[in-house]
């Protein structure tokens, strides 16, 4: 089992990618431009207090250059232009949160185009029918072949087969889903490839668990998650208070003999209230669960991968995610008195009741070993199966023989029940094993133990750095195993995680997420087995492999398609990202206020308090001149801000106060100074039109 | 010489807040032993009270107890203040209030406040000073130290806040009444006067009769300054020679404006068990109150704007001033008193140059440099909050503060309570600048006289109770919108917030990890310092500029 593990990761994120529309692509935009006058409505503008605000000052100035216009013309080049560039800022705001949209959209319309009509070979008692995919119900059972389509979601409850889920997954490499075991889940749209399964089908048509999944992503459009609101209140909150801060103003303006003009309040208005954060904030969430997507991630809501952020503990399986692939079995160690060949024999026999990638290894470590003498499956046999709970499987010949191999506690309590004893040779042969890093396989022929049979992994290239990573990041990672104490605390030294659990049950699983959340830690876990499904209910973030069963599926609040074990830790990040980039945003946009006070106050009072002149340090060409330039800064920060709410800003696996620190330099700092530079450009540039 | 004098008074406060903090913490939670004098006169309070005032009480039971037992002070002060010509200690005959001006009194000294629309020495009998305003300048400030200490404890994880009543009455007699009485008798010691005695009669040398009042001057003058107060016994306040005679004197009422407030924090540490975080806190407001001290002395050496062009001083500002503080300690007291919201002056506030003006409308305005007794620290809890919500977010986690999550519920409370200052400050104003309620009432035109209004409605608004003064502020427009402005401005800024706490205090703590935002930390320094400066500067920044800025570009 070799391959270049970079290679293969950065195949499948060019595929990805490649998948991704480009930021403005040409019809999303204009889908986008359409969808952002129609959103004017005011009654979906309310969503949004900021631009609510924002519509109804454009409304008001409109009224100003309409009565203007009928009155008198004395500075309506002015008035129409504030009206021009309130407008604008409203419908930016829009445009961002359509084009999100949008990209959302087109992302979910890609994978529902994945589910294909197709025809069906339906089994009713043995007989074969043909029936259209959409006429099949829940219980069902079909028959598929290779070349043709799975017409449903389903479990595989016969048989063997090399599936391509590439429309769902982007992924080219066939993946095998068998009867049996954990990888029984298919889903409807991919495509057999070799050999034939009977499946049972778990969903009507149109009710598959991708149509609901896509129906969820697009439903959570219209869903604010828990920060989402507690951000839209304070933003609203904001807006109040500087509604205040230019409301009092033009009282206070008749004080001082001035009559502040409608238009100008409003800019000033306008300028202050968060217009940035509150044109962006929808963008940034649906543009999360559009990066989430694009991971090949289905997230049943918004709020999940808000969520996501927030977790502190991450239970990872060992195999598949820490460790590459499944363990094999490497090498034998007969007891003193049994043969190499002997072992090896007894083995296979043991380990043809095994459907696990482990027996399946012993057969194939056997088949190298013996070669030709090697033993072949005998009809008639009795096959006592491998399942989690005995974790020993063996098989009885007819001749009355009978092999078992297993963890060593189970075939310890197997001899036992057999009143033979542990010897401290099989004792010591076991713990050698396990300190080693590997995991002791034991087998018994009756009740005379033969020896054991080393199982190994190998540790996934550069899993340590990335587990270095989340622990900079806050998070501790917990390696899940069935491995006995040993095997795992060697395992778990090499990978560098924070704690393990040994010789784990389904149950233990579980009793581990809730003795962490009752400290007050969220949990993340991936899981795809129907034994898994209590514990994704009950970590706050469950992801279920997409190739799992469909419990496991209904359980977890996320389904990863690529069925990647790893592709937690990606989700973690998505979360985070999401909830700095709308923190960074927000605090932008209120950095920016000190630029802007600095362009307007002088400008508005410069007529009644000359002296006021002093402060327009930035040396603005005339008062019209100065709020426009304010104004026009705050409407088109907007569209240049759209890649970062959409790309989310960069993320760094850091401890929180180095993010922090970061954050704050480049959009607290970078967003005092920035609009001084921008807002005295745009000046220069309307001091050209010689209009104002 | 300046920079000594005011190291000394800020170094001494800092340095004696610390063992005030101990004190104040030992004697805001309940006795330990089930001995001792302190116990046996809980227990003779308790058997009084009964249940009422033994109970723990979540933060509603809380608020509720407080806003009950403040409406019945106000109550009775108002029956006080309305029967004072009927009523004994009275010995130089004082007579009928104007019933605005008893609401208004009513309110200031209730809200803590204690703008003073009267002149104590003309209007007030010493059973109005002693039993009505005394007593509520004790209780006022005792509320505010309930009030943190109710906080703390909710911030601590705990739904029960303990029992306003027996927060107050430690407040009042465990903490304020020992600290008052040590501060008079060295106020006594300086030459301040403690009488029940009339006004003295004196034949002056041109042969004229002078009346001199006085009274029980310095136990009013301690708790004045003790339970930032700030409401004078005379008109003149700390100004006058028999409030604060001397040079001594000054200092003593310095450091006893600024050091509850400052041992507030310490004890906000102590309760919720983390002293870092305090320490933060602490910093923060120290390095704003250290910079604002000295920009105003710097704005005060320089001479008075109507001067500047001739050539007669070459020491600072002394219009206005006390001759026997000087500038520097007339600048420094001013900061002080608007920092906290104690309000006591010993200069003219109207005569301060106008940047120095600014300064002490920015203490109101932030209203956190220390603060009021109790209610400062309240204050920048709703900066601390919206700070963490913002920054929170931007190191990718829900925002929590002291290892709760923040959420809608505290973001729409902790709003709305940072809403109410620029709503009072701004509204008042606006108003009254638009109407001839506030315009026909200035003493100036332009610039000064706007700032003159704004000062007002800052003080109101700010619990403050300093006059800026050069305002006609006795009339029923000014007395009722003041007066209901300070009540609000008092109550409201207690409730919510503790209402917060208590919403905090029933979410599940979580642990802290790496990826927690640390609050005790500097950045998170700066990042308190931001969000004061970002959300309780900016909206303010208009009115500045039109009053004491555009006054100073002026000249």
């Amino acid at each position: 089992m070799k391959y270049n593990t970079n290679d293969h990761i950065q195949a499948k994120l060019d595929r990805r990618r490649s998948r991704r529309a480009s930021l403005f692509k040409k019809d999303l935009v204009r889908i986008a431009a359409r969808q952002s006058v129609i959103m004017l409505k005011p009654w979906v503008m309310a969503r949004n207090p900021v631009m609510f605000i924002t519509e109804i000052g454009a409304v008001m100035t409109t009224l100003v250059l309409v009565l203007d216009l009928l009155k008198h013309r004395y500075g309506l080049i002015y008035t129409l232009a504030v009206t021009v560039v309130l407008w604008a800022t409203v419908l930016f705001a829009n445009f961002a949160e359509a084009l999100a949209e949008a990209r959302g959209k087109a992302q979910a319309d890609t994978l529902k185009r994945t589910r294909r009509k197709a025809m069906a070979r339906k089994v009713i008692n043995g007989l074969e029918e043909q029936v259209s995919s959409d006429e099949l119900h829940e219980g069902e059972i079909v028959l598929v072949k290779a070349g043709e389509i799975i017409p449903s979601d389903g479990e595989v409850i016969e048989g063997a087969a090399t599936v391509d889920e590439s429309a769902i997954t982007g992924e080219s490499a066939p993946v095998v889903r068998e009867a049996g075991g954990d990888r029984s889940g298919v889903t409807g749209g991919t495509r057999v490839l070799s050999d034939r399964i009977s499946i049972r089908i778990t969903a009507r048509a149109g009710q598959s668990f991708l149509d609901r999944m896509i129906a969820l992503v697009e439903g959570a459009v219209r869903q604010k998650t828990p920060n989402e609101l507690a951000l839209t209140v304070t933003l609203a909150g904001l807006t109040l208070a500087f509604l205040l801060v230019t409301g009092a103003l033009w009282p206070i303006g008749r004080f001082f003999g001035v009559d502040l003009p409608i238009p100008t309040l409003i800019a000033l208005l306008v300028c202050l209230i968060p217009t940035t954060i509150g044109a962006l904030l929808a963008a940034i969430g649906l543009a999360g669960m559009d990066r989430a997507l694009s991971a090949n991630v289905l997230a049943k809501s918004g709020k999940a991968v808000e969520l996501a952020g927030d977790i502190d503990t991450l239970l990872l399986d060992k195999t598949g995610t820490i460790t590459l692939g499944d363990r094999q079995a490497t090498e034998y160690f007969p007891l003193t008195g049994v043969t190499r060949a002997q072992l090896a024999e007894s083995a296979m026999w043991a380990s043809f009741g095994d459907q696990t990638p482990e027996g399946k290894s012993i057969i194939k470590l056997g088949e190298e070993t013996l070669g030709s003498s090697a033993p072949l499956e005998t009809p008639g046999a009795k096959v006592v199966p491998f399942t989690a709970h005995s974790r020993l499987s063996g098989l009885d010949l007819p001749d009355g023989r009978s092999f078992r191999k297993g963890a060593p506690d189970a075939i310890y309590a197997y001899i036992q029940g057999q009143a033979a004893s542990v010897t401290p040779a099989l004792q010591a042969l076991v713990d050698g094993v396990g300190r080693h890093g590997g995991t002791p396989i034991v087998v018994a022929e009756g009740k005379n133990v033969l020896g054991v049979v080393a199982l190994s992994d190998v540790l996934k290239p550069g899993i340590r750095d990335r587990f270095e990573r989340l622990r900079a990041m806050g998070l501790r990672v917990v390696m899940v195993t069935g491995d006995n104490r040993l095997t795992a605390a060697a395992i778990a030294g090499q990978a560098g995680v924070d704690d393990y659990i040994a010789e784990a049950k389904p149950e233990d699983k579980l009793e581990y997420i809730r003795r962490e959340q009752r400290e007050g830690r969220l949990i993340a876990m991936m899981g795809d087995g129907t034994n898994d499904a209590p514990a994704l209910a009950q970590a706050d973030i469950g992801v279920a492999m997409n190739s799992g069963t469909q419990a496991a599926k209904e359980a977890g609040n996320m389904v990863d398609l690529d069925s990647d074990p790893t592709k937690l830790i990606e989700v973690i990040e998505i979360g985070k990202q999401l909830l700095m980039t709308r923190g960074a945003l927000t605090t932008f946009s209120i950095a920016n206020d000190v630029a802007k006070y600095f362009a307007i106050i002088p400008a508005m009072f410069m007529l009644a308090i000359p002296q006021l002149a002093a402060l327009n340090v930035m040396g603005l060409t005339t008062p019209q001149s100065a709020i426009l330039s304010a104004l026009i800064f705050n409407a088109i920060i907007i569209p240049l801000l759209i890649p970062v709410a959409i790309k989310g800003v960069k993320y760094r696996p850091m401890g929180a106060d180095s993010i922090l620190r970061r954050n704050l330099l480049i959009y607290g700092l970078g967003g005092v100074i920035a609009p001084f530079a921008g807002i005295k450009l745009i000046d220069m540039a309307l001091g050209l039109t010689r209009l104002f | 010489m300046s920079t000594l004098l005011i190291l000394l008074i800020l170094g001494a406060a800092a340095l004696l807040s610390w063992p005030a903090a101990k004190w104040m913490t030992w004697a805001m939670s309940p006795p330990q032993k089930g001995t001792g004098f302190r116990y046996s006169t809980e227990s003779v309070f308790l058997r009084i009270g009964g249940q009422t005032a033994a109970r723990d009480q979540n933060w509603k039971e809380y608020t509720l107890s407080l806003l009950l037992f403040n409406s019945f002070m106000f109550i009775v002060v108002f029956v006080i203040l309305s029967l004072q010509q009927i009523l004994p200690l009275n010995p130089d005959s004082k007579g009928v209030l104007e019933p605005s001006l008893i609401f208004h009194t009513a309110a200031s000294f209730t809200s803590n406040t204690n703008l003073q629309h009267y002149s104590g020495e003309v209007s007030l009998s010493y059973f109005s000073q002693i039993f009505g305003l005394m007593w509520l300048q004790f209780v006022s400030a005792a509320t505010g130290i309930a009030s943190l200490a109710a906080l703390a404890r909710g911030l601590s994880g705990k739904t029960n806040m303990g029992n306003f009543f027996s927060d107050l009455m430690r407040a009042t007699f465990l903490v304020l009444l020992p600290m008052a009485v040590l501060a008079s008798i060295l106020l006594i010691l300086g030459g301040v006067p403690m009488t029940l005695l009339g006004a003295a009669t004196a034949k002056t040398l041109e042969g004229s009769l002078q009346i001199i009042a006085r009274g029980p001057v310095a136990a009013f003058v301690a708790i004045k300054q003790l339970g930032t107060n700030g409401g004078g016994f005379f008109s003149a306040n700390s100004a006058h020679p028999f409030e604060n005679p001397s040079f001594f004197t000054n200092i003593i009422e310095c450091v006893c404006i600024i050091l509850i407030p400052m041992a507030g924090v310490w004890m906000f540490g102590r309760i919720t068990g983390r002293m870092r975080h305090a320490v933060i806190i602490f910093s923060v407001m120290a390095v704003l109150l250290a910079g604002k001290v000295a920009l105003a002395v710097y704005f005060e050496s320089a001479p008075t704007a109507a001067f500047a062009e001739l050539p007669v001083q070459a020491t600072g500002n002394i219009e206005g001033k006390e001759l026997r503080f000087g500038a520097v300690a007339g600048a420094t007291w001013g900061v002080l008193t608007t920092a906290t919201s104690n309000g006591s002056v010993n200069s003219m506030h109207d005569s301060f140059n106008p940047l120095t003006g600014l300064i002490l409308l920015a203490g109101m305005w932030l209203n956190i440099t220390f603060g009021g007794v109790g209610v400062g620290l309240i204050n920048m809890f709703l900066y601390i909050i919206v700070g963490v919500f913002i920054c929170g977010m931007m190191v990718g986690r829900t925002p929590e503060y002291l290892g709760r999550k923040v959420e809608t519920h505290e973001m729409k409370l902790a709003l709305l309570t940072l809403l109410v200052h620029p709503l009072f400050i701004l509204g008042g104003t606006a108003v009254f600048a638009l109407t001839p309620w506030g315009a026909s009432t200035v003493n100036n035109p332009g610039p000064h006289g706007f700032t003159e209004i704004l000062y007002e409605f800052s003080s109101a608004a700010a619990n403050n109770g300093s006059g800026f003064e050069g305002l006609r502020d006795n009339t029923t427009p000014w007395n009722v919108a003041t007066g209901i402005i300070m009540l609000l401005a008092r109550f409201i800024p207690i409730i919510l917030p503790l209402a917060i706490a208590g919403s905090l205090a029933g979410r599940k703590p979580a642990p802290v990890t790496t990826g927690t935002l640390r609050t005790d930390t500097f950045l998170f320094g700066m990042v308190i310092l931001g969000s004061v400066i970002f959300i309780g500067a900016l909206l303010f920044l208009p009115v500045a500029v039109l009053g004491p800025v555009a006054e100073y570009l002026a000249k």
